[in-house]
């Protein structure tokens, strides 16, 4: 895998908010269809990290690398032109629209003007039937009215729609119940070998070790520690998270924030 | 046809079909469970009209004569113009509490126009909408702008367009509209046959616009609602359309300001729910910060949508302005702003945002003007009047928060 070109590869990140270093140093990568799971406590720094992989918080030093090429991403439309893809953790769905009017809000289909219903409720059923969802009964069905996992389910694919080479999924099994987790790390599986990166930010290390192939630990705000899934345990990281060990270059100025 | 789908294939378990928009319920208890959770929000006004028609005509028996039945309609045109953008402005969560004073200021502009300074009344009518656009822009801009809750903006917006209107009337207080256009809008009527080919002539446009909607989705192997549904559906249009031509024709004939009203009902309600557009009014008023997310311009949607209501406000003031021939200080006053908030709402679009359709406008208006109507048939004071059009919207309320708590219960939000 050390041959191939990251998808996505960070050196040297740093991003400071006033006087505070959010960020120090940090280095991350991702390969084509690799699923990396981002750890961390609380104020490690993963978000704001993903804030600046999504472009919403460009970083103040180091550099960003798309398919091996520099790049500058100055806001989230630059991410998504690369083909940047983020599903936040409060999903941002409209409960009182169905699934299809969810998964094509703001890029609506149209004929002539108009809303093309028909077109998009092939696409949407297409769509879910390839990442095998099979517990939306109805695209039709409103969006409120469903499971955590369900709501998860419509996100993630929503995402899909503007082709993207990555997702990012914020904590995406959290507040889900045993099958609902099940149904989610299912899909992300398949996100896998269509090929896509994929990066899961999580608490649940259990989750994790079911789902990603290489972990990366964030600690006030640096690296913590890289593991590869099959070489590692969790009692290994949890430490590397609490900063008992740790086998990444780990700095020790890194400043907590969130 | 927007929200159309079969329930699924699997046994449908009563959340599942609830959750499903637009199907024939499954049994008795499902569609019981569906009218409570405000699901088939149309049918509960039409039963509640139905009731209303019934207790009066038991009362009073001229009350469904052609005569007052064009009465009825005539009365309500106003109000339900001014009701279809406040279903806009509720479709968003937001509440607009300038409407009535803007449809009495803009119908003082278009009077004073034409009968003191001498405009023709096109011109004179495209400057009173286009005074209701300014004020909705206005309205708009201030509320998004700066975040205040549109309540307060559109409640000294009340106020100013109040004075404004005083302002304009100036002195005399009273401004009579030269017979005209201005007057023909609320007082012509189409002859017999005219009004039997433009009745048959929308029934079957409707008629043949829902069939191909549902041709095209079984052509596209997509499910469709059951052909049942269709069917009663166009009947329903065809029976409502052509005993009200029928019984017009036998007074009057078919009122022009019908003809208007339904015109903006219809364009209105196409525009909710077949344009980019409509569709992300529902997305704000459903979750503000997700049409955000989606790329939606939030700014431009809310104050597009207060422009439009101000807009129809203009409208609704100009034919009340044409039924009573003339613009007063009173004129957009009493309960006319109520009224036309508490119509929609009556007929089941939600205060709460995202919940609703343009036409509830039309049928909420039916009711309370059907109330009022036949309270003064039976010579009731407006104290009565009052009373019982506040209770009927309170009952409404009530219902309409139920379905929410019924849909919070089977799991909906």
């Amino acid at each position: 895998m050390a041959e191939t070109t990251p998808l996505l590869e960070l050196r040297g990140i740093t991003k400071r908010f006033g006087a505070v270093r959010a960020l120090n140093g940090v280095d991350f990568r991702v390969m084509p269809g690799e699923v990396v799971g981002l750890v961390g406590d609380n104020g490690a720094g993963k978000s704001t990290l993903v804030k600046v992989i999504s472009g919403i918080h460009p970083g103040d030093d180091g550099e960003y690398l798309w398919e091996g090429q520099k790049q500058s991403v100055t806001n989230p439309t630059d991410a998504t032109h690369l083909g940047i893809a983020t599903v936040y953790q409060d999903l941002a769905l409209c409960d009182n629209l169905d699934v299809v009017e969810n998964l094509y809000l703001g890029q609506e289909a149209t004929t002539s003007g108009l809303l093309d219903e028909v077109t998009m409720e092939k696409k949407a059923n297409d769509l879910l039937e390839e990442l095998s969802v099979t517990t939306i009964q109805s695209v039709r069905g409103e969006v409120g009215a469903m499971s955590g996992g369900q709501r998860q389910s419509v996100a993630i694919a929503r995402s899909l729609l503007g082709e993207p080479k990555m997702v990012i999924l914020d904590e995406p099994t959290a507040a889900l119940g045993v099958q609902q987790t099940a149904q989610v790390l299912a899909l992300i599986k398949r996100l896998k070998s269509r090929g896509l990166g994929v990066i899961v930010i999580s608490h649940n290390l259990r989750d994790v070790f079911e789902v990603v192939d290489r972990i990366w630990v964030m600690r006030l705000g640096a690296n913590g520690g890289e593991f590869d899934v099959n070489n590692t345990s969790e009692q290994e990281v949890v430490s590397a998270i609490t900063g008992l060990t740790g086998n990444g270059q780990r700095k020790t100025e890194g400043t907590v924030t969130q | 046809m927007s929200t159309t789908a079969t329930p699924p294939p699997t046994e449908p378990d009563a959340t599942a079909a609830a959750a499903t928009k637009e199907s024939l319920p499954t049994s008795g208890k499902d569609f019981l469970n569906r009218i409570r959770t405000g699901d088939l929000g149309s049918l509960r006004v039409l039963v509640l009209l139905a009731i209303v028609w019934a207790i009066f005509q038991s009362q009073e028996s001229r009350f469904l004569s052609s005569t007052n039945i064009v009465n009825l309609s005539l009365q309500i045109t106003a109000v339900a113009l001014i009701s279809v953008g406040v279903v806009l402005v509720l479709l968003l969560g937001e509440i607009d509490l300038s409407v009535g004073a803007v449809s009495g200021l803009c119908s003082a502009i278009v009077a004073v126009l034409s009968v003191k300074h001498g405009w023709g009344p096109v011109p004179a009518i495209l400057a009173g909408l286009a005074a209701g656009a300014a004020i909705g822009l206005f309205q708009g801009v201030i509320a998004t702008r700066f975040g205040i809750p549109t309540f307060v903006v559109t409640l000294a917006g009340l106020l100013i367009w109040q004075g404004c209107q005083l302002k304009v009337l100036g002195e005399t207080g009273t401004v009579n509209l030269n017979p005209g256009l201005l007057t023909d809008l609320a007082g012509k009527f189409l002859s017999d046959s005219v009004g039997w080919i433009v009745a048959i002539a929308c029934v079957a446009f409707f008629a043949v616009v829902t069939l191909v909607g549902y041709r095209r989705r079984l052509a596209s192997g997509l499910s469709a609602p059951p052909m049942a549904l269709i069917v009663i559906r166009i009947a329903a249009v065809a029976i409502a359309g052509l005993l009200f031509t029928a019984v017009a024709n036998k007074d009057r004939g078919v009122p022009v300001a019908v003809l208007i009203l339904l015109a903006f009902v219809a364009s209105f309600d196409f525009m909710t729910r077949r344009t980019r557009f409509g569709r992300h009014i529902y997305a704000v008023g459903g979750n503000a910060e997700a049409a955000r997310r989606a790329g939606i311009a939030v700014f431009r949607v809310r104050v597009i949508v207060f422009t439009l209501a101000s807009t129809m406000a203009a409208v609704g003031g100009i034919m009340a302005a044409s039924r009573l021939l003339a613009v007063n200080q009173s004129s957009g006053g009493s309960d006319l702003l109520l009224n036309s908030i508490a119509g929609p709402v009556i007929a089941g679009t939600s205060l709460f945002g995202g919940r609703g359709n343009v036409w509830s406008a039309l049928l909420g208006a039916l009711v309370i003007g059907s109330i009022s109507n036949g309270m003064d048939l039976l010579a009731y004071t407006s104290a009565t009047k009052f009373i019982v059009t506040g209770a009927v919207l309170l009952g409404a309320v009530i219902l309409d928060s139920l379905a929410r708590m019924g849909r919070a219960q089977s799991g909906r939000v």
